[in-house]
Parts: C-alpha cells; sequence; structure tokens
C-alpha cells in the first residue's frame, strides 16, 4: 500500500509574493504603509520648510493673549481685554448655543411636517411634501442669507414703535418686540428666594419620575394603569405654583422698552443668531421629516394589522408598537443631522455671527498670523463633538438592534 | 291561501352609489373631510396657500423687467418685483467675469455636458459612451483655452499606454500585474519625455487654440457645475474604494480608511475649503502655487468621497451575507465577485443615499463664496454692492434657488426613476 504522496512543497519565490494569496495581503499591506508614510513625511517636510521661510514656528502662546476685538454675543464675560483663547471658548459657546436651539427646533419640525405627510389628507400631504422639497433641494447657505434679509428688511426698526400711534405694535400684550436689530424678549428676574423655587421645582420633577416608575411597576403587577400623565403633570405644577404665591411671587418678568432709539431690557436675540438658527432649523427639519416618514413607513404593515387584530385603539397602536420599532431605524439618522446642523452652524460667518469659526477662525488667525495652529484647533473642536456624536450612534445601534446571526 | 313567499327571480340592477362617496364630493370627503381634525387641517392649509399667493403672485406677475435700476423700479410701483437686476445681470449669474465675446465656450460646454450624461442615465443610448469619454477633456478645454495639444495629449498617452498594456499582454507576457508596471512605466516616461516636444511639434504644423480663461474668471453657475459635476464624477469611484478599504480584512489599509472618513466627515467643508485656499501652501514644495479652483474641486471631491463612502458601506452592510459566500464558493476572485455580484446590488440599494450626497455636493458648492470665490450666492452680494441695485433680495434669491432647485429636483426624480426601474421584487 502506498503512502499519499504530499505535493511536492513550492520553494518561496520572489514573485510569490504578488501572486500567492498566502503573502499578497501582508505585501499589499506593506507596500500601502510605506506609501502612506511616505506621503505623510513629505507633507510634514514640507510644512517644516515652508514655516522656516516664513520665519514662524508652531506655538500656542497666542490663546493667551489679549484679543483685542470685542464679541457681541456672548454666554460668559468677556471683554476685549481678554485672550484669545477666551475669544475662542466664547465662539465654542456661541455654536453650541445655535445647536442646540436649532435641533430642538427642526426635531419638533421635522416630526411635525414628516408625520403630516404621511397625512391621509391630500392637500396637507401636498403642502408638507413642497415644505420638504423646497428646504432640502436649495442650498443652506442661500436659506441663511434669506432669512437674515427677512428679519432685517421687513421689520420694523425700534424708531417706529415709537410715537402715540406707532406703526408697529409690540406682539403677546406688549411683550415681544421684533425689530430690525433683533428681537427683544421679556427676561425672567430672581428676586430673593427663587432659589427655594427651583428647588422645589427640582424635588417636584424628581417625584414625578419616581412616581411614574411606581406606575409602571403596578401596572406590571395588577394590570391596571393609572392616569400617569395627568398626575405626574400635578406633580410637577401644583407645589411650584402655591409656593411661587405663598412667597409673594419671587420671579417677575422683566419686560423690554423702548428708551431713545433702541429696546432697553429683556433678552436681545440679534438677528444674525436668529437667522442662522431659524435656517439651520428649518433646513434640517425638512431631512428630519424623511428620516421620520421612511422611519414610520419602514415598520411593516403587518405590524399595525396585528396590533388591531389585538384589539388595541389607533393611538396605542401608534405608541406601543410602531414609535418604538421605527425609533429604531429614526434615531440614528437623526443624530447624524443633529451633528450636519453643527458642522452647518460653521457658515455663521455669512451673517457676521461669531461662532467658533469667526472667532478662532476668523478674527483670532487674521489677527495672530497663526494659520495652523488655528486651523488645528478649529478641525480638534469639531472632530470631538462629531466623534463623541458618532461614538453614542454606535454605542445606540449595538444596544438596540436586533441580533440577525 | 295566499302565497307569501317571494324568490326574485330577476337581479336588480345595481342602484348607483351614494353621491357622497363618488365624483369629486367623494373625493373631497375622502381625502380632505374625513374627520373634524382633517377639516380644520384643510382649511387651514387652504388658507395658508391662499395668503401665500395672494401675496406672491401680483408681486411676481407685474413685475418690471425694463428699468434701469432699483431706484426706478421702485418709482412705477414698490410692490411689484424688481426683475430687472435679472435683465441687466444674467449674463454674470451664469457666466461670473468670463470674457463676454467667449460666452459660447461655457454655454457649449454645457450643452456638452446634457449630450455626454445621456449615454450614463439611459442605457438606451450606451453606444454613444465614447463621448462621454472625451467629453473631461474638451470641457477643459472649452472652458480654460489654450491649445488644443496639451490637453489631447493626455488622451493620445493615455490610449498609448492601455494599446501597450494590451499588447504585452496578448503577445509576450502572461503576468498581468508586471504588464501592468511596465504600461505604467511606458506612460510615465511618455509624458516625461514625449509628450512636451511633441506637444510642440504638434502646434506648429497645426495651430489649433481657444484665448486662454484664467480660473478666477469662472464665476456664476458656471462655477457650480464646474465643482459640482467634477466633483460627483470623481467621488464616485474615490467613494467606492473608500468604502471597500474599510470592509477590507487588510487591518492597514482598513485603519487608513476609517481615518481618512471619519476626519473628513467630523469637520464641516468650510475648514478644508479654507484649508485649501490658506492652508494648502504649507503642504507643497516651497513655491508650488496651484490652480484656486482645482484645488476646491479637490477638497470638494474628497469630502463628498466620505460621504459616499458611508453610503455605500451601508449598502454593502444590507447585503446577505450569504451572497459574499455563494460568490466565494463559485470560485470567483474578491475583484471579480465586487464586480459581478455585491457591488451592483449594494449600488442599487445605495441609490437613494448616493443621489442624496450628489445633491449635497452640488448645494455644498455655493460655499466657495466664502472663501471668496464668485459662486451665484457669492455674485448675489457683488451685484448688491451696486449703486444701481443696491437693497435688491428676493429677485436674486429667488432666481437662484429656483436653479439650485431644478438642478436638484432633476437628480432626485432621476433616482425615484432609476428605484423604480432597478426594482426586481414586489
Amino acid at each position: 500500500m502506498s503512502s499519499p504522496t504530499l505535493p511536492p512543497s513550492e520553494s518561496f519565490k520572489f514573485s510569490m509574493l504578488l501572486s500567492d494569496t498566502r503573502y499578497r495581503g501582508m505585501s499589499l499591506q506593506v507596500i500601502t504603509f510605506i506609501i502612506f508614510m511616505a506621503i505623510f513625511f513629505w507633507l510634514v517636510d514640507n510644512t517644516i520648510k515652508n514655516l522656516a521661510l516664513l520665519d514662524k514656528d508652531v506655538s500656542f502662546n497666542f490663546l493667551w493673549l489679549r484679543a483685542g476685538y470685542d464679541i457681541n454675543q456672548r454666554l460668559i464675560p468677556y471683554t476685549s481685554d481678554s485672550t484669545h483663547g477666551m475669544a475662542a471658548l466664547v465662539g465654542i459657546l456661541n455654536t453650541l448655543l445655535v445647536a442646540f436651539v436649532g435641533c430642538i427646533i427642526a426635531t419638533v419640525l421635522g416630526l411635525f411636517v414628516g408625520i403630516l405627510r404621511l397625512s391621509k389628507n391630500w392637500i396637507v400631504a401636498k403642502l408638507m411634501s413642497a415644505y420638504i422639497e423646497g428646504f432640502r433641494n436649495v442650498p443652506v447657505l442661500l436659506w441663511i442669507v434669506m432669512v437674515f434679509a427677512l428679519l432685517t428688511e421687513f421689520t420694523p426698526a425700534p424708531r417706529a414703535f415709537k410715537g402715540a400711534e406707532p406703526e408697529a405694535t409690540m406682539l403677546f400684550f406688549e411683550s415681544v418686540a421684533i425689530t430690525n436689530r433683533g428681537t427683544y424678549f421679556p427676561a425672567p428676574v430672581l428676586a430673593e428666594g427663587a432659589y427655594w423655587l427651583l428647588l422645589c421645582f427640582g424635588i417636584s420633577v424628581v417625584a414625578a419620575i419616581y412616581f411614574i416608575r411606581y406606575a409602571n411597576k403596578q401596572k406590571k403587577v395588577t394590570g391596571k394603569s393609572l392616569p400617569t400623565f395627568w398626575i405626574s403633570v400635578a406633580v410637577i405644577i401644583f407645589p411650584t405654583l402655591i409656593l411661587f404665591f405663598a412667597m409673594g411671587q419671587p420671579v417677575s418678568l422683566e419686560y423690554p422698552y423702548l428708551k431713545g432709539f433702541n429696546f432697553k431690557d429683556g433678552i436681545h436675540l440679534r438677528n444674525s443668531f436668529l437667522a442662522l438658527t431659524l435656517a439651520l432649523a428649518f433646513y434640517t427639519s425638512a431631512f428630519i421629516a424623511e428620516i421620520v416618514r421612511a422611519g414610520i413607513m419602514a415598520v411593516s404593515k403587518g405590524q399595525s394589522e396585528a396590533a388591531a387584530s389585538l384589539g388595541l385603539r389607533p393611538n396605542k397602536i401608534m405608541s406601543l408598537i410602531i414609535l418604538p420599532q421605527a425609533l429604531r431605524i429614526i434615531v440614528p439618522p437623526l443624530i447624524s443631522n443633529y451633528l450636519n446642523l453643527t458642522k452647518n452652524s460653521s457658515l455663521a460667518i455669512a451673517v457676521g455671527y461669531m461662532d467658533v469659526r469667526g472667532t478662532l477662525g476668523g478674527i483670532t488667525l487674521n489677527q495672530t498670523g497663526r494659520e495652523l495652529e488655528s486651523m488645528l484647533l478649529l478641525m480638534g473642536f469639531y472632530l470631538a463633538v462629531s466623534l463623541l456624536i458618532s461614538s453614542f450612534i454606535n454605542y445606540f445601534n449595538r444596544s438596540f438592534q436586533i441580533v440577525v446571526r | 291561501m295566499t302565497k307569501i313567499a317571494f324568490v326574485r327571480k330577476k337581479e336588480i340592477p345595481p342602484s348607483a352609489p351614494p353621491i357622497t362617496e363618488v365624483g369629486l364630493i367623494g373625493w373631497l370627503r375622502q381625502n380632505l373631510f374625513s374627520s373634524w381634525l382633517n377639516s380644520i387641517l384643510t382649511v387651514l392649509s387652504v388658507y395658508f396657500i391662499v395668503i401665500i399667493l395672494w401675496d406672491f403672485i401680483p408681486w411676481a406677475y407685474g413685475g418690471h423687467w425694463n428699468t434701469k435700476s432699483l431706484r426706478e423700479c421702485l418709482d412705477l410701483d414698490p410692490d411689484v418685483a424688481c426683475f430687472s437686476v435679472l435683465t441687466a445681470r444674467w449674463k454674470q449669474l451664469l457666466f461670473g467675469l468670463y470674457p463676454a465675446e467667449e460666452y459660447w465656450r461655457p454655454t457649449l460646454t454645457f450643452i456638452f455636458l446634457l449630450l455626454a450624461i445621456v449615454p450614463i442615465l439611459f442605457p438606451k443610448f450606451f453606444r454613444f459612451f465614447w463621448f462621454s469619454i472625451i467629453y473631461p477633456g474638451l470641457a477643459v478645454w472649452l472652458l480654460w483655452g489654450g491649445s488644443f495639444w496639451s490637453i489631447s495629449i493626455v488622451y493620445i498617452g493615455l490610449t498609448l499606454g492601455a494599446l501597450f498594456f494590451l499588447t504585452l499582454i496578448r503577445r509576450y507576457l502572461k503576468n498581468y500585474m508586471i504588464a501592468a508596471i511596465l504600461a505604467f512605466l511606458f506612460t510615465a516616461v511618455f509624458f516625461l519625455f514625449i509628450s512636451n516636444p511633441l506637444v510642440g511639434l504638434l502646434n506648429a504644423i497645426l495651430p489649433f487654440s481657444l484665448p486662454f480663461v484664467e480660473s478666477l474668471k469662472m464665476g456664476g453657475f458656471t462655477l457650480s457645475l464646474i465643482v459640482g459635476v467634477t466633483g460627483i464624477v470623481a467621488s464616485f469611484p474615490i467613494g467606492i474604494l473608500l468604502a471597500l478599504g474599510r470592509q477590507s480584512n487588510l487591518p492597514v489599509i482598513k485603519m487608513i480608511c476609517v481615518g481618512f472618513i471619519e476626519f473628513i466627515r467630523g469637520v464641516p467643508l468650510i475648514t478644508l475649503l479654507f484649508v485649501a485656499s490658506v492652508l494648502l501652501n504649507y503642504f507643497l514644495p516651497p513655491g508650488t502655487n496651484f490652480d484656486i479652483v482645482l484645488r476646491v474641486v479637490i477638497m470638494v471631491t474628497l469630502f463628498s468621497a466620505a460621504y459616499m463612502a458611508e453610503v455605500i458601506r451601508g449598502g454593502l452592510a444590507g447585503l446577505p451575507l450569504g451572497q459574499h459566500e455563494a460568490s466565494a464558493s463559485l470560485g470567483l476572485t474578491y475583484w471579480q465577485s465586487q464586480q459581478l455580484i455585491i457591488m451592483p446590488q449594494a449600488l442599487k440599494i445605495s441609490i437613494p443615499g448616493i443621489v442624496n450626497t450628489f445633491i449635497g455636493l452640488f448645494k455644498d458648492t455655493t460655499l466657495v463664496s466664502i472663501i471668496s470665490l464668485r459662486d451665484p450666492v457669492g455674485l448675489a452680494s457683488t451685484i448688491r454692492a451696486d449703486q444701481k441695485w443696491n437693497g435688491i433680495y428676493w429677485e436674486l434669491y429667488v432666481a437662484i434657488g429656483l436653479m439650485f432647485f431644478i438642478f436638484c429636483w432633476g437628480m432626485s426624480q432621476y433616482s425615484q426613476y432609476l428605484e423604480r426601474k432597478l426594482k426586481t421584487d414586489k
């Protein structure tokens, strides 16, 4: 009996590095890595040479030098004597403010439009799809300058509010003034004892949360459902309201009023902020509406039919069956749209809003001539925000994905 | 005894449905007034549409088209549109600062563009694909001008390289890799040493050139289309490669692709454009200075390639694993299975996302106005800076918005058509 002979083992040949699948992957990676590093070092080398030619160095000391320019909207104390680092921080906060307010408005609008787009009402559905197509197919930069033009050109000047028979009047019981210099809202003023109110409000919210947990537990044990919503609303509102009047109304509103040629007091929202936020919110809401619609439509019809055959009512079907499944599909692209909104807020420069691109990447960069450092910091900021958000998306996907195999 | 049993012998003719269920009234009841909530929504929507149109139609319909300035418009009738700004400046909006006597060149390029995309969009005309291949060179020559030969030499060189490769494979060599390397070397030698003298020779024999137009003169929709179309065409293959790289099981390649994609997607396009206009000089050898439009195109391409890669990765992830396994069990190589099995299906799934990326790219071309190139949005402020048209907003914005809307909406309609056409399941 002859033993099975092994095929003669091939001796290693140089050409096998490219033709043999055992080695090809490895050699391909080595080549790629060498090319990549070569390009990288070439770029670094060029940068060093160029910096030497311009007699510059790389240093971030400019962040601690006096900035010397004013920023008209600031959330933290800042004067022209503050440092460039402070200016960057003010810019970052302004960016985050636009992003935060914009995301909230965009989500509310987007949900609203997306659900109405699925309405059986023909005219409403068509109107909503016109809204979506209109905002999605025109550049956001154009929307920003258009909203800005609308706010500055078609609103009355503050002096139009003057006189016995003014041309313009304030809205909402003389509390909100829309002018071409911005919109003025009443500002809350905290008197002594207001902190007790806040404390009371906080305790009420915690109590309401515990109540909802208790009600859910009861529902699972006994099958009876309590009127959770109304009770929790009452728990949140009434104690604070009673305390508010018992303590003699420690929180009051400070109304804006006309003084000279401008409004004084109250909260002043500049047109640049309003235009940027509103335009970004409208634009993003059109995308969110489509995501919401796609999410709802992706839940198969059998789900709602099965729920109906179990005897659930339409609103229960929506809240218990469709939405939980649709949310799994909706949330990741929703969050990446928030990210897009944040990145698009860098268009602030078109309306002169001082975001981080306007302070760090704009005036600071021009004044100090530190292009490389400023741009690195700017990109670092945006990268940090986006990596944070995308890691959150990944976490969400991992925890809510249906496991296939 | 009377017979009370009754059996109908003849069928009763069906009675007409109630008038409230058919025709216009039926449609209205079903679609607009099915419940009180719906009725309220309908009334609100109609009210909204009416007040918008009530203002818009007289404004647009009565608009002036032939005045000399905004002042003149306001003197005639301040309540209607002043479209005269478009009459006076439409050339600038379309062509930017392109020399007036050369307007035929961008126009012809645009017409050729329409002709060149027909074979790609509609397979019926695929036999004209050769035109789509020569179009890029033709467009560059028409837009920027210069000698005809200096552009066509690129085509000549590439064709010679391909012929060289094919001859090697057919006659002399078995190994594709070595043939490819040799053909690459051949082409490199051609471009380094032969092409320049050859261009000079051809220019001497048959001078055939257009006046040169520099990049800064490009503007308006011509610029948007240059950046947009080049970006779209170039970002698609790069996006596919990046997506494959990200899915690859070679760690180094995967890491490079992931790093690139995440970096590009993490920063706003405007910072990248800023890098292109300010910082790029730091990264290149001292003294290099290359065309600003080209820099912008490269940045926009890289930007949308990263997004494209993610969209295609979504399509790849959407394919059942069985497809990969089945193609491997048929004995197909990696590239064969990508080309024949994986990509056709993955791309089909990701059509909506791909087209959305294209639309996004085309809209993002407006951002070049921030690094002071003259795209339509940038031109709008240039036009307003003119004394005659100072204070004009809506007429310009509506016109620019409408142009973008037509292009973007057209793209999305085409993607829906393609989706319906490629649909294989019900």
